[in-house]
């Protein structure tokens, strides 16, 4: 066939007919571009929509791993409740916002709406607690509480309660074995936030939305031991939802368990000693102030000489730590953050702050030693010592004649350490310091630990300072503005702190004789810690070596198979021989024996010969407030710190309290006889807990209560086999995960028969009527 | 079959067998354009692979046999096939004298879709049940017999050399035979085919040579009407729906414009060389709607990339451009008529169908040619290509 038209054909026709075919391809063409345009420009982004689509995520939470003692006691564990939560994605799709729900929720748990509508709220600058900190996405906590029936009623009517959850959840427990609480260093956990999200999105250990992490003492500094990692497994699922196969899974894997050195029994005796000594504080009167003692905040440590490990850490204003667990409500938030709250959370162990008075001592006599001046040699103990107009008294303004720095010790004679401080003082240039100044008695603070951090496994802790040159003329520098402005201010007739700013804005940045004095008894600007001073005295006690505290023992992985024991570390020796510490130790004891602790020891039936004792009493004066009490003992063994905040003498104070303890651990009793059945701990643990073939970790028992530990059987954990502290569930499949929570559950079932919580067949029937 | 096959034949010496005259050098055979048909081949060898992917998993279609669509969709095939061998036998201008009778037929089926024998899908009473679990859709008929029907009266006297292009009566007549079946599709409402012969019919009167003001006013008398069916609010609300997610794709990805979202996710996610056949995660997850039949295309989008796609794209391309050839190269106005009437039917169904999937045409219920799953869209196809055969294969009648 020719192209040329034989007939019936125009031109017309024809130019239309090409017309048609430029239309049509044109079309295709577009058609061609919009293809590419979608699945070459834009196809990696449709790639990222299709898997979204298609995949579904289910976040099986971690067990967090246990906190035990060194005998196997949980200090910190997990147990079963029933938990109502609201989503608050659900509750804004409402149109009232959920208000119905959230009314009827409050009723049927027999809640006050208004508790239960804040509980949802999110948390923000202008929202005080209680409302909800983590991700707004992630199911709120309502109650933890919940009772069986409620939690039915809420499932059974369902269609009632839209974006209400009741289910059994493991929730963070804190059994306070015999009674002891370890509030501040256990620490305590909070949800993961969205900020902490997206920061740890790209890390090796990304957070989930459902995370609670820890927040302070052992729960945050083994977080990432403890925690585990949840498990995700991505389902893909059709249009309807309908799983059609395991895109990936990965198990959640259960946190690892932490053995602490912490004996849960020393810990109660010295909470409750602590607590007791603070009480009987507040009822002595204080000559200086004119008022009783106000004891409002204190510590004690105690520590093995030979590791560093801590066997107890008390700090007081004590608190609950199952307080924030599903949630604090705002009251209870208040009570440990507000203004008036004596602020709880802290642990004065290792972030109270004080001058060490007296305790100081020890480091002193090292200094003075060091400096040349023989440990035997002759001081005069006068009664008091006068510099350039000003007058130091003694304690008590008693003198002791020629003494060796023995003695001085035991005595604690200031004016001793005032002479060869002043000595010092004019050694190295006095007010015009010469270049290369030794500084001994600042030297040794620093070599023996002071103005820094001990390294203890807790976070926060704080470095107190040693008031030294550099320090003075950085403080000078920060503050002289606001000083010499003071100053100014008074003019002709200034009053006494006008006057003080005056002398601070012309010469604070030197280190003068009265500084001196004053430092080389531990008063004035010295600030250190009861750790740092436990650290110090054990070291004493062990030959020198000043360890970095812990408290973490041994990370036990869930199945008990890698058991990794946290060794002890060092951060120094004592810059002093032998012989030096030798004579120190000798002191000490004498203080124990005839000196100033002597009246709470060697002289109140401590049976010195059968346990070395060695103390050291410290009263710390601080401006404006009453003296800080310190005691720092230890024997062979251990060390025992502590101290007292507005409180009183150290040993008059605190001496009761660490005697306590000390007849606690080695079973001495009131005559002074020792009743080893009766010892909680002659020995340090050097043991780990046994594990179990599960790679559960078996509590060691007493055979029978004692006495004064045994005042709440109820709070023992339930340690038998069948529920372990910390229990592990192996890996489960989702569709088997109702039956295995609600077996994981049985275990439990005596605590909940305690707590009047749900039983075992209760739980299974909520947890196997829906799978997640 | 011989010795009717001889009468029907027409051709060539009696006495010569089948054989003899299949293979002779100036057999039919030999005159078919073999490109389209390859091209129409392949494509229904790739549909047929589409739709397998597409329903072997939809339990609740396929009664529980993953082969249930595919099985259906190849005796379509076949039968369309034969349809069309049969067409090409009898020959586009012998059934030029049957046309008025199959006019009044698919009509008449038409009519019957919006009695109680029509059955509603997806808002469109467009089918028509034939008992058996059998539905046929008498709008895709009506588009061959509107072209013929239009061809017949606007190439009479011209062809007959009266005229050298239709007059104005002519081509009344001609709207007249288009705008009765447009009506009947109106009241299914089954919107995707009245675009169709819309196009249909603007081709035809372009390909006849009618005057350039019916051309104009056709259009002009298409954007009224469109103006009026939305302005008089005729549309059903999922019309609208339609439109309003075409205007706005973001728009509630989860309600109104689910389709084309899913659709577009389904495409653009394939990539340049697709998922793999089987192993597309919205396919097999059915997340775009009626996916063997209207949105078949994304099946290819997201399981063969746009290597698959676009080869689609191409096959269709060649296609239309040989009908092109055929409807240029035909010397009679009738065939050019018809030839255009099939060009414009194939290119704006295809454009809507593929357009729709790509978020650039609103959605209307229509089927990718020769790729969907759907028998009489499958009948109707290969009719078409059949006229276009046997346009190329017919010598003009000596003028």
């Amino acid at each position: 066939m020719s192209n040329i038209p034989e007939t019936g054909r125009s031109s017309r026709v024809t130019i239309r007919l090409i017309a048609i075919q430029i239309l049509v391809m044109s079309l295709l063409l577009t058609l061609g571009g919009r293809l590419w345009y979608l699945q070459i420009r834009n196809g990696d982004e449709y790639q990222k929509e299709a898997k979204g689509n298609h995949v579904q995520q289910v976040v099986e939470p971690a067990v967090r791993g246990a906190i035990l003692d060194a005998r196997g006691m949980p200090l910190a564990d997990n147990e079963t409740r029933l938990v109502v939560s609201a989503s608050r994605t659900e509750l804004m799709k409402q149109d009232d916002g959920g208000k119905a729900v959230l009314e009827r929720l409050a009723k049927v748990l027999r809640m006050d709406p208004r508790t239960v509508r804040q509980k949802v709220r999110l948390c923000d600058a202008k929202t005080p607690q209680p409302c909800w900190n983590g991700s707004p996405y992630q199911p709120i906590p309502v109650t933890d509480d919940a009772k069986p029936q409620q939690a039915l009623q809420i499932r059974e009517r369902s269609e009632d309660f839209p974006g209400i959850k009741a289910e059994p959840e493991a929730v963070r427990r804190y059994p306070a074995p015999y009674g002891a609480n370890t509030a501040q260093a256990l620490g305590y956990l909070s949800p993961v936030t969205d900020e902490e999200i997206e920061k740890a999105k790209d890390s090796d250990s990304p957070f989930l939305p459902s995370d609670e992490i820890g927040r302070s003492g052992l729960e945050r500094s083994y977080d990432s031991k403890l925690r585990g990692s949840s498990g995700v497994t991505r389902y893909e699922v059709d249009n309807l939802g309908r799983v059609m196969g395991q895109a990936e899974s990965e198990k959640a894997k259960p946190g690892s368990n932490l053995v602490t050195s912490i004996d849960a029994r020393v810990q109660a005796v010295a909470e409750k000693q602590l607590d007791q000594a603070m009480k009987k504080a507040r009822t002595e009167f204080d000559k200086n102030t004119g008022r009783n003692y106000k004891a409002d905040a204190g510590a004690v440590v105690v520590m093995e000489n030979k590791t560093g490990r801590v066997v107890a850490m008390a700090s007081n204003p004590e608190y609950d730590p199952n307080a924030w667990v599903g949630g604090i409500s705002g009251k209870e938030y208040a009570k440990l953050t507000g203004k008036n709250s004596n602020y709880p959370l802290l642990n004065r162990a290792i972030q109270g702050l004080a001058a060490p008075g007296s305790i100081f001592k020890v480091i002193s006599t090292s200094a003075a030693v060091k400096a040349g001046y023989p440990f035997d040699g002759n001081y005069d103990c006068s009664s008091s010592y006068e510099v350039g107009g000003q007058t130091f008294k003694n304690f008590e303004s008693k003198g002791y004649g020629n003494i060796d720095l023995g003695r001085a010790l035991e005595v604690s004679c200031d004016t001793v350490f005032y002479r060869l401080a002043y000595k010092e003082w004019k050694k190295d240039g006095g007010n015009m310091p010469k270049k290369g100044a030794h500084d001994w008695f600042y030297k040794m603070a620093h070599d023996y630990g002071l103005g820094k951090e001990t390294g203890v496994d807790l976070p926060n802790e704080v470095s107190g300072r040693v008031p030294d040159r550099k320090w003075k003329k950085n403080y000078w520098e920060a503050n002289k503005d606001a000083w010499c402005k003071q100053a100014k201010n008074g003019g002709g007739n200034p009053s006494y702190a006008e006057k003080i700013a005056k002398e601070n804005c012309a010469s604070g940045m030197k280190m003068r004789a009265g500084d001196s004095i004053n430092y080389s008894i531990g008063q004035g600007d010295t600030l250190v810690t009861p750790i740092q001073m436990a650290t110090i005295y054990a070291a004493l006690g062990n030959g020198g070596t000043l360890h970095d505290p812990t408290l973490g023992k041994a990370i036990v992985s869930p199945d008990g198979k890698s058991v990794h024991e946290i060794r002890p570390t060092s951060h120094g020796k004592l810059p002093i021989s032998d012989k030096t510490l030798h004579q120190m130790d000798g002191a000490l004891q004498g203080v124990a024996t005839r000196g100033s602790a002597a009246w709470r020891f060697g002289e109140a039936g401590w049976p010195q010969d059968k346990i070395k004792l060695r103390a050291k009493t410290g009263t710390a004066e601080v401006a404006g407030k009453q003296t800080t009490s310190w005691l720092a003992t230890y024997t062979d063994d251990f060390t025992v710190v502590m101290t007292i905040s507005q409180g009183g003498t150290g040993s008059g104070a605190s001496g009761p309290a660490v005697r306590n303890i000390y007849n606690a651990m080695y079973g001495v009793g009131a005559d002074g006889g020792i009743d080893k059945s009766k010892a909680l701990l002659p020995k340090p643990q050097a043991k780990l807990p046994k594990i179990s073939k599960d790679g559960t970790i078996v509590p060691q028992r007493d055979k029978k209560p004692r006495g004064q530990n045994a005042e709440r059987p109820a709070d023992a954990p339930s340690g038998s086999p069948s529920a372990p502290p910390g229990e592990q569930t192996p890996a489960e499949s989702p569709d088997t995960r109702g039956e295995a929570q609600a077996a994981r559950h049985e275990g439990q079932r005596q605590q909940h028969r305690r707590d009047g919580t749900p039983p075992a067949r209760e739980i299974r029937q909520l947890a196997g009527g829906e799978r997640r | 079959m011989s010795s009717r096959s001889f009468a029907l034949g027409g051709y060539g010496p009696r006495r010569r067998s089948l054989w003899d005259r299949l293979t002779a050098r100036d057999s039919v055979v030999w005159r078919l354009d073999w490109i389209m048909l390859l091209s129409g081949a392949v494509l229904a060898v790739i549909g047929s692979l589409l739709v397998y992917s597409a329903t072997r998993n939809r339990t609740e279609l396929n009664q529980g046999d993953p082969q249930y669509f595919l099985v259906r969709h190849v005796i379509s095939l076949i039968i369309g096939i034969g349809l069309m061998i049969g067409t090409v036998w009898l020959g586009h201008r012998r059934l030029r004298s049957a046309v008025p009778v199959l006019y009044g037929v698919t009509v008449l089926l038409a009519v019957c879709v919006l009695t109680p024998l029509g059955a509603t899908i997806n808002g469109s009473r467009a089918w028509l049940n034939l008992g058996g679990g059998f539905t046929v859709q008498p709008a895709e008929f009506i588009k061959i017999t509107v072209i013929l029907g239009m061809a017949m009266l606007l190439a009479a006297k011209v062809d007959a050399g009266d005229q050298e292009h239709p007059d104005h009566r002519t081509v009344l007549q001609a709207l007249g035979v288009a705008a009765l079946p447009v009506l009947v599709i109106l009241m299914m409402p089954d919107l995707g085919s009245v675009m169709v012969l819309v196009f249909i019919v603007l081709a035809v009167l372009l390909a006849s040579g009618a005057s350039n003001r019916w051309i104009i006013g056709l259009c002009l008398a298409g954007a009224l009407g469109a103006v009026l069916v939305w302005a008089l609010g005729l549309l059903d609300e999922y019309q609208i729906n339609r439109f309003a997610a075409f205007a706005n794709p973001a728009l509630d990805p989860s309600g109104v414009g689910y389709n084309t979202n899913q659709a577009r996710i389904a495409i653009g996610s394939g990539g340049l060389t697709g998922k793999g056949l089987f192993e597309g995660t919205q396919t097999t997850g059915q997340f775009v709607p009626e996916q063997q039949t209207d949105f078949v295309f994304t099946v290819a989008g997201e399981e063969l990339g746009f290597i698959g796609a676009g080869l689609i794209l191409v096959l269709l391309g060649i296609l239309i451009w040989r009908a092109c050839r055929i409807a240029r190269e035909s010397t009679e106005l009738y065939s050019t008529i018809v030839a255009a009437g099939v060009i414009a039917w194939f290119a704006f169904q295809a454009f809507e169908n593929i357009g729709m999937t790509l978020g650039i045409m609103p959605v209307a219920g229509l089927p990718l040619p020769f790729v969907s799953y759907g028998g009489t869209s499958m009948f109707a196809v290969w009719i078409a290509v059949g006229l276009l055969q046997s346009i190329r294969t017919q010598k003009p009648i000596a003028a």
